[in-house]
């Protein structure tokens, strides 16, 4: 008995349906060759869609299934599942794409629906030559890497190593706490941080799953879930570490406020940024809680918000959360430290967006902090003083504002050297530069990498809480694979015709994964099956066509273009 | 153009008020003009009286709004856009009528005729670029005219021999650059001049050209389609020659003096080292900053038409100030690579300090003096 095919068109309410005449498409999906079925429904996805499938698996012998609603990387998992738990090799499913490729992006119905009847057709004459695929599992190694021993990483490492993991802790500094150990109070309750970090630091210090290797650099990175290998060295001595999965936790840099040089920031003494006014403010020595300018106690402070934020003018478009909020902190501390001081705020929007904060912004203008609505454009000098150049944009005039002191309130950015990491671990970067997760919405510490995940603000600029609570998130995340044992292997996997294989290695240049070696005694390429992503760069790249990757060889692929010609 | 179409031309929509356009805006400083304020009434009102507003004419398009909107928006362009909207029903500002009818008949806005253009370089032996040399020399009109700027056109004359340049002019074929025409609005004006002029340059084996005015230069690199060669400020040039050893400087010229960096050289195109260079290479020449430099250079008020329109609030100029930070300074001197810097400078330098305090001098004035 020959192939029989089950063809389905989703609706896919009217996502598809809108503008595909999917009835139609359904009724040419029948008159093909070995189609044994075809049908429309709502949404394929759903359960009684699902049922359907599997219905029609049982009653028709079925072989092959055809879906042809949105992108695979919607739902290709949920069918494969489907027909699987119907009996079938779940690799024995093929989906044409009919609405992110076509319903969404076209708005003439008659040559949609063509287009979808074209892609059905190919989708089919692909089914016909689909083979079976056997999905594999490999163990994995019950342990865990954690880069960067910032708050992050320190929280993620913990919860891991609690879980009964072993835990390697990589830090960059000889010390632990990252940026966190820079700042003095925190908001909106104004606890001194020292304390609260020194306990964290204690904890990871002494547990007995965490390996803490500071003053160490990951320089490689080699395998995939489950059995990662990371070179690591502390620039005397070289450590290899096994490892099933990764947590990166890197933390970022400041805004370099060089980078607006009208602010003055490096010519003016009396222009710094939040975080040195962090020290100056500090209760430890030199300034012990004392705040002077030019041997004096300021009477006029400014704090100039988004310095390096929501500014296109320098590249960086996005807002860095934080800074409304440690400005109001600050802005209440130079009250607290110099009541007679007058103390502004120029802003664009107050973001005060969490738990406490809104209730902390009004106890600070409680305190007599000004804020007044206006991005400053540049600061220039009056002998001691500063003058600000904005305008008050809720009076629509035009400012000089005089300042003893004046604070920027710049902006996080990406590490400096995240190209670094991301190249190492072939992390791919958000537009902004910050590390790309998985999903914006819903996979927020996972990464398109399987088995690593991200923690804190290399992922994008975060407070204290929402720091923990992601890396939190992100631990229980690199435990799953731990837990589990075991993980699948991908079964799209490249094959090499050793008859045809002339050893030349061409595609073992193009492999990104490593995944191809020379076989010594035979002479051809062998493909390392665990290692293969089933890219398909080495079969587009062999002179003599002798590797063909499963699931999309050439005959499959050429059934598809006779199908659309 | 139309009044209804401003927001969607300049993309109004994105302007999250910030007010950094209006706080940065050297005219703020002293007149009504309020680039944060247009913006929002250009948004919001369905038709605004744009004619109503004489402070649109304050402006002296030195885009420091542009460069620091945080959106990424061109508030300077829609000055002009606006602008051009008055001027296709001609109501503009008498000066600025007459200096544009001057453009279209004669090709300078100073009334001169275009037979005179090239009398300063009487007797001075300069070739005309038909004679085949690879460096154009691009004078303005300000320098071919106006007796004050002359001066700095021969200096640079005098420096290209002395470093054996090989360059010629276009004597009377050369024609304004169009920039400020079009910062009043002319769009048209400006598109027919850019067309005259390449038509022109088109018929010599130019290489490079080099410019008297930064304006000129702005015009050239930045808005100009479909140029052949290469195009420098005359900065540029001569710290390359220098550089080359091709300048020799010998003579001491003990001065004290301060640099206005133009806003179309400075802020504008980022040339802020070259001009400073060629200062320093000067012996005996004490160079001191403005506290407002390079980026944040007090805007002269020359540019966008302001050389033909006074604006409102004649009685304070920024150029005053200007003059007063420099004698703060301590400086003899104001150096500058502009024309339009130099004489309004200048202007304000013999209100304010006198004929015999601060004088106002360009590079190559000084540059003469040292060779």
């Amino acid at each position: 008995m020959g192939p029989r095919i089950g063809v389905y068109v989703c609706h896919c309410g009217v996502n598809i349906a809108a503008t595909v005449d999917v009835e139609r498409v359904a009724r040419l999906a029948q008159g093909l060759p070995s189609v044994a079925v075809a049908r429309d429904y709502t949404y394929m996805c759903s359960d009684p869609g699902q049922a359907l499938i599997k219905k029609d698996i049982k009653e028709f012998g079925l072989t092959k299934v055809v879906v042809a609603s949105c992108s695979p990387r919607m739902h290709e998992p949920t069918f494969r599942g489907t027909i699987q738990e119907a009996g079938l090799n779940p690799y024995c499913l093929e989906m044409a794409n009919i609405r992110e490729q076509c319903s969404w992006v076209h708005r003439e119905k008659e040559e949609a629906t063509r287009k979808a009847m074209q892609l059905v057709a190919a989708a089919v004459g692909k089914a016909l030559l689909l083979e079976p695929l056997e999905e594999r599992r490999a163990d994995v190694t019950p342990a865990a890497l954690v880069i960067g021993g910032g708050i992050a990483g320190m929280q993620a490492a913990l919860d891991i190593a609690n879980a009964g993991f072993q835990v390697y802790l990589v830090e960059k500094e000889p010390h632990l706490g990252g940026h966190l150990a820079q700042l003095d109070k925190t908001f909106p309750t104004l606890e001194p941080v020292a304390p609260l970090l020194a306990e964290e630091i204690r904890e990871v210090e002494r547990h007995p799953n965490i390996d803490l290797l500071t003053s160490t650099e990951v320089v490689g990175v080699e395998g995939y879930i489950g059995n990662f290998k990371v070179k690591v060295t502390d620039r005397t001595t070289r450590r290899e570490l096994k490892v099933g999965t990764i947590v990166v936790a890197t933390g970022y840099d400041l805004f370099d406020a060089q980078l607006k040089p009208e602010y003055g920031y490096g010519v003016y003494e009396n222009v710094i940024t939040g975080l040195e006014f962090e020290r100056l403010a500090s209760s430890s020595p030199p300034t012990e809680g004392r705040i002077w300018v030019n041997g004096k106690e300021p009477q006029d402070v400014v704090f100039i918000q988004c310095v390096g934020s929501r500014d296109k003018s320098v590249g960086r478009e996005y807002c860095s959360r934080i800074c409304c909020m440690y400005t109001a902190k600050q802005a209440f501390l130079v009250k607290e430290m110099l009541p007679q001081a007058r103390v502004t705020v120029l802003y664009m929007d107050v973001r005060a967006y969490g738990k406490g904060f809104e209730e902390f912004y009004d106890q600070v203008r409680g305190e007599g902090v000004i804020y007044r609505r206006g991005n400053p454009s540049e600061i220039y000098k009056k002998g001691e003083r500063l003058v600000i150049r904005a305008e008050d944009t809720l009076l629509g005039e035009p400012l000089q504002l005089e300042a003893d002191l004046v604070v920027l309130a710049t902006g996080i950015t990406p590490r400096r050297d995240s190209l670094k990491i991301a190249n190492l671990l072939k992390l791919p970067r958000s537009p902004d530069g910050f590390f790309m997760e998985a999903h914006p919405k819903l996979r927020p510490v996972d990464t398109v990498i399987e088995g690593v995940y991200l923690a804190g603000c290399c992922q994008g600029p975060r407070d204290i809480p929402d720091t923990v609570s992601q890396a939190k998130a992100a631990a229980a995340s690199a435990m799953i694979p731990l837990c589990q044992g075991q993980v699948k292997v991908e079964a799209v996997t490249s094959i090499i015709d050793e008859e045809l294989c002339s050893g030349c290695g061409i595609c073992a240049e193009m492999c990104v994964y490593d995944a191809l070696s020379l076989h010594e005694r035979k002479g051809v390429m062998t493909i390392n099956k665990v290692l293969c992503k089933g890219c398909g760069a080495c079969a587009a790249a062999c002179p003599s066509k002798a590797i063909r990757l499963s699931h999309f060889t050439p005959a499959q692929i050429l059934a598809q273009v006779d199908a659309l010609v | 153009m139309e009044e209804q179409n401003l927001a969607q031309a300049y993309r109004l929509f994105e302007c999250i008020q910030c007010g950094r356009c209006t706080g940065g805006c050297p005219m703020s400083l002293k007149t009504r003009f309020n680039i944060r304020r247009l913006i929002y009434e250009a948004l919001v009102y369905e038709n605004l009286d744009i004619e109503s507003k004489k402070v649109l004419w304050d402006c002296s398009t030195c885009a420091t709004c542009t460069l620091r909107c945080p959106k990424g928006l061109d508030p300077t362009e829609m000055v002009i856009g606006m602008r051009s909207i008055l001027v296709e029903g001609g109501r503009i500002p008498s000066t600025i009528r007459d200096a544009l009818k001057s453009l279209a008949i004669r090709g300078n806005p100073l009334t001169m005729a275009k037979e005179e253009r090239a009398d300063w370089a009487e007797g001075l032996g300069v070739k005309e670029i038909s004679e085949g040399a690879k460096v154009l020399y691009f004078v303005g009109c300000s320098p071919s005219y106006d007796p004050r700027v002359q001066k700095v056109a021969k200096a640079l004359v005098q420096a290209f021999k002395k470093a054996g340049v090989e360059f010629g002019i276009l004597g009377n074929e050369e024609v304004c650059c169009g920039s400020e025409a079009r910062r009043v609005g002319e769009i048209g004006l400006f598109e027919m001049l850019q067309e005259l002029n390449l038509e022109t340059w088109g018929e010599y084996p130019v290489e490079l050209m080099v410019t008297t005015s930064p304006h000129c230069y702005n015009a050239f690199q930045n808005e100009y389609q479909g140029l052949d060669f290469k195009v420098q400020h005359y900065t540029q040039f001569v710290a390359r020659l220098i550089d080359e050893g091709k300048l020799p400087l010998s003579k001491e010229v003990k001065r004290v003096v301060t640099y206005q960096d133009p806003c179309f050289l400075g802020k504008q195109n980022k040339i802020f080292e070259e001009p400073r260079k060629i200062l320093r290479s000067i012996p005996g020449l004490e160079l001191r900053e403005f506290d407002r430099s390079r980026e944040r250079s007090l805007c002269c008020e020359g540019g966008g038409g302001r050389m033909w329109a006074e604006g409102t609030n004649p009685e304070e100029r920024l150029a005053h100030t200007r003059v007063r930070e420099a004698m703060d300074l301590g400086a003899e001197v104001i150096a500058t690579a502009c024309p339009f810097c130099l004489l309004t400078l200048e202007d304000a330098a013999k209100t304010v300090a006198g004929e015999d305090g601060l004088q106002v001098m360009d590079i190559m004035e000084l540059v003469a003096e040292a060779l």
